[in-house]
């Protein structure tokens, strides 16, 4: 008990003492989680969206395997992202592997399932009634789904906050793409990890506190926009 | 609500673009090490200075002995840094790794609980210690993932004609410090390298067993991936990494490296030295 107070004493101290690596690794953290978030929102949102109103022969098996990407092992999408990066692989010219473009690369792949299957959960459960009014009273295609969307804010925040927090607190993918390279591709999770495999329990510790702590907020806002009347 | 979220798309999407990008090959060397060489805060100070020195940039990949190789070996790393004498041997024959130097050693040690169940303690055979503790069928924690450390176990072993099976016997799969943590829990002998042990034997309870036995020294060797293995290969920045791991300003900085924090170097180089002076 005395360990976890240490440290997040030392996580204070950390942070008070402006320590400029813990604060870029807490800023990469953000960039390139808060990055791959923004990615997957982009595509989980239509996505969902086609899928929660299309009807089209093998809809169900997609559903399927969009709702088991929606728990998709981070290390075996490390490991699969990997093999495509290696210089020597199908990705390589590209020369991404250990760097913060490869991190967002993976958890995009991460986190594109969870928004996709949470928005298609979000606009299924809008009933039909609604969507045949909206019709109804003029609107076109397009205006329908935007409304639909709108409609569905509070549960697509939701789907916005699950899928940040699936990648920010992700540790397997982000080690192996990145490499955990000091001052360009360490983030919160492998510093923790590292720390922790040193020995130094109290900054392993701190840095987990950090990372609570920025998850938290990002969360609380969020939470704040989605409960705003 | 909808502006908000786009300013705040914007703001990440910027800070994103910004972010360092992509290397190229030319001015990157890609150095597969094991755990311990990062573990032990080595290379924190020695990447940097190479970096000043040559220009380059290095990205240190850190994982175990095994993996190290592996990759080099598929073109994926110019560079490698291991401590696993046989299977490096083994590589070199294949051709897949060139060039192969010794930079420095430390050693490995045995320990266990304080009330040493199979009685090794003072032990000086490292081989009779682990037949003691089979026999006894006492608990032994193996890091069981092909690390430098877990291949040097498995050759102690085969050098004492014992394979290790049964219920006494853990393999946890994960690298020094978790296995200590293990083997202080479970009140279990293992073997660790010296500088993990410095680092975490505060936080144990486990007494060094069995020390300075021949079969216990830990060379780490440097070697050059062939250029052969892969078209992205940066031979010349490998060599580079090589000849400034064996250059007199770095071996005389391994000399001392560890002794401010521990009371006691970490590593002794032996640049220029060959595996039978040991």
């Amino acid at each position: 008990m005395g360990l976890i107070a240490e440290g997040i004493l030392h996580a204070f101290r950390l942070l008070l003492s402006g320590d400029p690596e813990v604060w870029q690794i807490t800023l990469l953290s953000l960039q390139i989680s808060g990055a791959a978030t923004l990615l997957s929102l982009a595509i989980g949102i239509p996505a969902g969206t086609a899928l929660a109103l299309a009807r089209f022969p093998g809809r169900g098996l997609v559903v399927s395997l969009v709702n088991t990407g929606m728990g998709l092992p981070p290390v075996v999408v490390g490991l699969f992202v990997t093999i495509l990066l290696w210089r020597n692989g199908v990705l390589g010219a590209l020369e991404l592997l250990y760097t913060p473009t490869a991190m967002v690369l993976a958890q995009l792949v991460i986190a594109a399932p969870i928004v996709t299957g949470l928005t298609m959960a979000a606009v299924q459960q809008i009933p039909e009634r609604f969507r045949l009014q909206v019709l109804a009273l003029g609107a076109s295609r397009a205006q329908m789904t935007w409304v639909l969307v709108k409609e569905a804010r509070l549960p697509l925040l939701a789907a916005m906050m699950a899928g940040f927090g699936g990648v920010i607190s992700e540790v397997g993918a982000s080690m192996m793409v990145g490499g955990n390279l000091k001052g360009s591709t360490r983030v919160l999770t492998t510093a923790t990890v590292l720390e922790t495999s040193k020995g130094n329990f109290d900054i392993a510790i701190a840095l987990s506190v950090i990372l609570l702590a920025i998850t938290f907020l990002v969360n609380w806002a969020l939470t704040a926009i989605q409960q705003r009347r | 609500m909808t502006r908000l979220v786009l300013a705040l798309a914007a703001v990440v999407a910027l800070t994103a673009a910004l972010l360092p990008g992509r290397a190229l090959t030319q001015t990157s060397v890609i150095l597969s090490t094991t755990t311990s060489t990062q573990d032990s805060g080595l290379l924190d100070v020695l990447v940097p200075m190479f970096e000043r020195k040559s220009g380059l940039t290095v990205k240190t990949i850190s994982v175990g002995t095994g993996q190290a190789l592996a990759l080099a070996a598929r073109g994926e790393a110019d560079v490698t840094l291991a401590h696993a004498p046989a299977l490096e041997k083994k590589y070199v024959e294949e051709g897949k790794m060139l060039n192969r130097r010794l930079v420095m050693y430390n050693d490995f040690i045995i320990v266990g609980p304080e009330d040493d169940p199979a009685k090794v303690k003072g032990q000086p055979s490292a081989v009779v210690a682990l037949r003691r503790i089979a026999a006894a069928q006492a608990r032994f924690v193996s890091r069981g993932d092909k690390s430098g450390t877990h291949l040097l176990e498995q050759g102690l072993w085969k050098l004492g004609g014992l394979e290790p099976t049964g219920a006494w016997y853990i393999e946890s799969g994960q690298g020094m410090g978790a296995t200590l943590g293990i083997a202080n829990d479970r009140r279990a002998y293992t073997i660790s390298d010296r500088g993990t042990w410095l680092a975490f034997q505060k936080r144990v309870s486990l007494r060094i067993m069995v020390e300075k036995d021949r079969p216990l020294l830990n060379i780490y060797s440097v070697m050059e991936v062939n250029p052969a293995n892969g078209p992205r290969v940066n031979a010349g920045g490998g060599k580079a990494f090589a000849e400034f791991m064996l250059s007199p300003e770095v071996q005389a900085l391994i000399r001392t490296f560890g002794v401010d924090k521990y009371g006691q170097a970490l590593f002794v180089p032996i640049a220029g030295k060959k595996d039978e002076d040991f």
